[in-house]
């Protein structure tokens, strides 16, 4: 690494924000581990991908310009969210097409935005992660991260690094886990259905917990194994890595 | 049929989609087949031998587009040469343009029974019933159609229309309808079917088919089948009527060819079909077998609609399947609960374009998003995008409950003031915290579907925003 630190802005996204901040903390701790000079914009809220998948264009685009503006400083737009940093980089170019004044500043935003586990491999090259962890995981790919935002080895480097900890792979890790945003809250009986293969699909690798890269795709899984009675722990891949599973 | 235009209608075919996915997904038989349903496995298998599986796809997708820019042009050069060969095209603006072309037909010819092989587009117009109503008898022979039809029902899926059904309940079927012992092993099934539909295919006076593809060039029908019903009705009977929508159409056999390599392999995994047919007009003299008469009727019922919009990518489908095959809601709740001909991602896109909008709400909201389809469409059509494109119509038309609206609206008015979110997203984790109490779940949220089937882990009482102020500070 060289002695110029790389200059991140840490988008915490609105989830994390609100439910769970320990994975923003191990964002936060995981980027300093690789050198990071991490700022954390105070204004920010949501990337707005719930209106933009709601249909509701005009609450979206205000919401994506809002975060243009932000973290127009940031060298790099670090987000612990396959699905947020996808909205971003997969999404504000068409959902800002009509403000063609935005589109070299939208396009220089999506260009320089990173899904967490991407970035620490692929571009801050962290070569030893602070986190320690005794038993068995099994790795969810979160359809947006894997899907738009090619997230698949990344964490699975990363996991392999993390002393004690054994990953045994479900049969079909790709699988929707049926979340889907708004869909969980709309159509409830189908996702949980959906989830049910998930957690089946998790339980037969027998695994202590399920890792994941997206705090929506955890809240589903841990809420539907809950209610079957599973125990298995449900953690952010970040708080493995930085070894803050228990906060 | 014309469904298209008008108000919202409440007895619309494709609403009450959540009462029937409920049902569906409270009923053992059709969960116990589903379960089974794994065309997705056979597709994986089947484009392994490809190393350039993602180069054809974008051939295909290129095919598609260049048939969609010009497509008055191929149609026009297809009734040119099918015409020049013999072939009789109709041309069906509506749905009920369909049934009265089929029966006008089926009058002049004087046919009294009808055997038909694949087609999805017949079932759009609800065809075997308007001949029905004329008193013509119809017999489906693709065996999945066949068993659908002794059962009264429709298809649940495009290619595999039975796959609803357990090997049990085509036994009890099979026993009921043929007056046969009941069997259930699958072998001695087939040979039952294949004895019946065998009297059928030779007794059949006319035989409808759909058509994958016409050819431009040419003026041909393609047809992929697996069951050599589709060549038997197509060759048999005296009369052949081939029904198949205006976006069918390719330029060239060539193009055809690559887009075969991608349909069967989407599709059931095969390399190719046990059989590609390619009918170019009648019987002629020397032919020792075919129809005295081919027909083929080229519908839009809705298609023009989408071209040269945002939904034009919708009509490159080559209906393999693979988007309903591989998508986790289809896996779960089966095609009857779309409600419309066309289920899963497609027909999500498909159903709202053809009969309307304000007649399908749910279908483009019933969806993850997860992509799975996107990425396995072999024509390459951005479904997820088209599904979020149809629910921003639904805002635009007004069309979601007036909660929703108000919801978002506050949310986003919100989202927009760092200060008010930063002091509601406070309380919020403080409430949440406390209804969770001390197993930090929350078990039941009145109102919200997300409780119905599982508990919400409990927000931690502070935000991130919170916790980082403090850490600043100290
Ligand atoms: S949309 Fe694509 S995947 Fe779905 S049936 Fe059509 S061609 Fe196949």
């Amino acid at each position: 690494m060289s002695d110029q630190k790389l200059r991140v802005g840490l988008f915490v996204t609105c989830l994390v924000d609100l439910m769970r901040p320990s994975i923003g903390f191990s964002a936060l701790k995981l980027l300093e581990s690789a050198g990071c000079d991490v700022t954390v914009p105070t204004s920010q809220t949501c990337c707005g991908q719930p209106a933009y998948n709601s249909g509701d264009r005009a609450a979206a685009q205000s919401l994506a310009r809002k975060v243009v503006a932000e973290f127009r400083d940031c060298e790099y737009v670090v987000v612990p969210s396959g699905s947020c940093s996808g909205m971003i980089r997969a999404h504000y170019a068409e959902l800002l097409a009509e403000f063609p004044a935005d589109r070299p500043e939208v396009e220089r935003l999506s260009a320089r935005t990173y899904e967490l586990t991407d970035f620490l491999v692929n571009v801050a090259k962290l070569d030893r992660v602070p986190g320690r962890f005794a038993g068995n995981c099994t790795y969810h790919d979160s359809c947006s991260g894997l899907r738009e935002m090619g997230v698949k080895k990344q964490p699975r480097a990363l996991l392999g690094q993390v002393p004690g900890l054994t990953l045994n792979e479900m049969a079909t890790p790709e699988y929707c886990c049926g979340f889907g945003g708004t869909f969980a809250v709309k159509y409830g009986e189908i996702s949980a259905r959906i989830a049910d293969r998930k957690c089946e699909d998790i339980a037969s690798t027998g695994a202590d917990a399920v890792v994941l890269g997206d705090l929506g795709c955890m809240l589903n899984i841990e809420g539907r194994l809950k209610r079957r009675g599973d125990r298995t722990k449900v953690y952010h891949v970040a708080e493995v890595l930085a070894g803050m599973t228990d906060e | 049929m014309g469904a298209s235009s008008g108000a919202r209608t409440m007895n619309a075919p494709a609403e009450g989609f959540k009462a029937r996915a409920h049902d569906k997904l409270n009923d053992a038989k059709v969960q116990r087949a589903m379960r089974n349903f794994n065309l997705a496995g056979a597709r994986a298998r089947g484009i392994a031998d490809l190393d350039n599986f993602e180069d054809i796809r974008t051939a295909a997708a290129a095919i598609r587009d260049r048939s969609l820019a010009s497509l008055d042009l191929w149609l026009a050069r297809f009734e040119q040469e099918a015409t020049r060969r013999g072939t009789k095209v109709h041309w069906a603006e509506t749905h009920a343009d369909i049934n009265r072309i089929v029966i006008e037909i089926a009058r002049q010819t004087g046919v009294k029974k009808i055997i038909k092989s694949k087609s999805m587009v017949s079932e759009e117009s609800h065809l075997n019933d308007a001949l029905e109503a004329e008193g013509f008898k119809v017999v489906e022979t693709d065996l999945g159609e066949y068993i659908v039809q002794l059962a009264g029902e429709k298809p649940s899926h495009i290619i595999a229309p039975a796959i609803h059904k357990t090997r049990d309940d085509v036994a009890d079927l099979f026993a009921e309808h043929h007056k046969t012992p009941r069997k259930s092993d699958i072998g001695e099934l087939t040979m039952e079917a294949r004895k019946f539909l065998r009297e059928h295919f030779l007794s059949g006076e006319m035989g409808i088919s759909g058509g994958n593809f016409i050819i431009a060039e040419t003026g041909s029908l393609l047809l992929v089948t697996n069951e050599g019903n589709g060549r038997m009705t197509t060759t048999l009977p005296r009369v052949h009527v081939a029904i198949t929508g205006i976006e069918k159409v390719l330029p060239t056999l060539e193009d055809a060819s690559c887009i075969l390599r991608l349909l069967t392999r989407s599709a059931t995994g095969q390399s190719i079909s046990n059989y590609v047919t390619v009918n170019t007009g009648p019987k002629q003299p020397g032919d020792l077998d075919g129809p005295e008469e081919m027909h083929v009727i080229i519908v839009d019922a809705g298609r023009t609609k989408l071209l040269g919009t945002d939904m034009q990518e919708a009509l490159r489908c080559i209906r393999c399947g693979a988007c309903m095959n591989h998508c986790p809601v289809y896996q779960n709740i089966g095609g009857h609960a779309y409600g419309w001909v066309y289920p899963g991602p497609i027909g999500s896109v498909l159903t709202p374009n053809y009969i309307g909008i304000e007649n399908a709400v749910d279908l483009p909201n019933a969806a993850t998003l997860c992509n799975q389809c996107g990425v396995v469409c072999p024509v390459k059509i951005p479904l997820p995008d088209l599904m979020r494109k149809l629910r921003e119509k639904q805002v635009d038309r007004g069309l979601r409950p007036w909660q929703e609206r108000l919801g978002l609206k506050l949310w986003a008015w919100t989202a927009q003031r760092p200060g008010i979110y930063a002091f509601a997203t406070k309380l919020a984790a403080r409430l949440g915290r406390s209804i969770g109490g001390a197993d930090r779940t929350i078990h039941r949220l009145p109102g919200n579907g997300w409780t119905e089937g599982r508990d919400m882990p409990a927000p931690k009482g502070k935000t991130f925003r919170e916790l980082y102020a403090e850490r600043k500070r100290s």
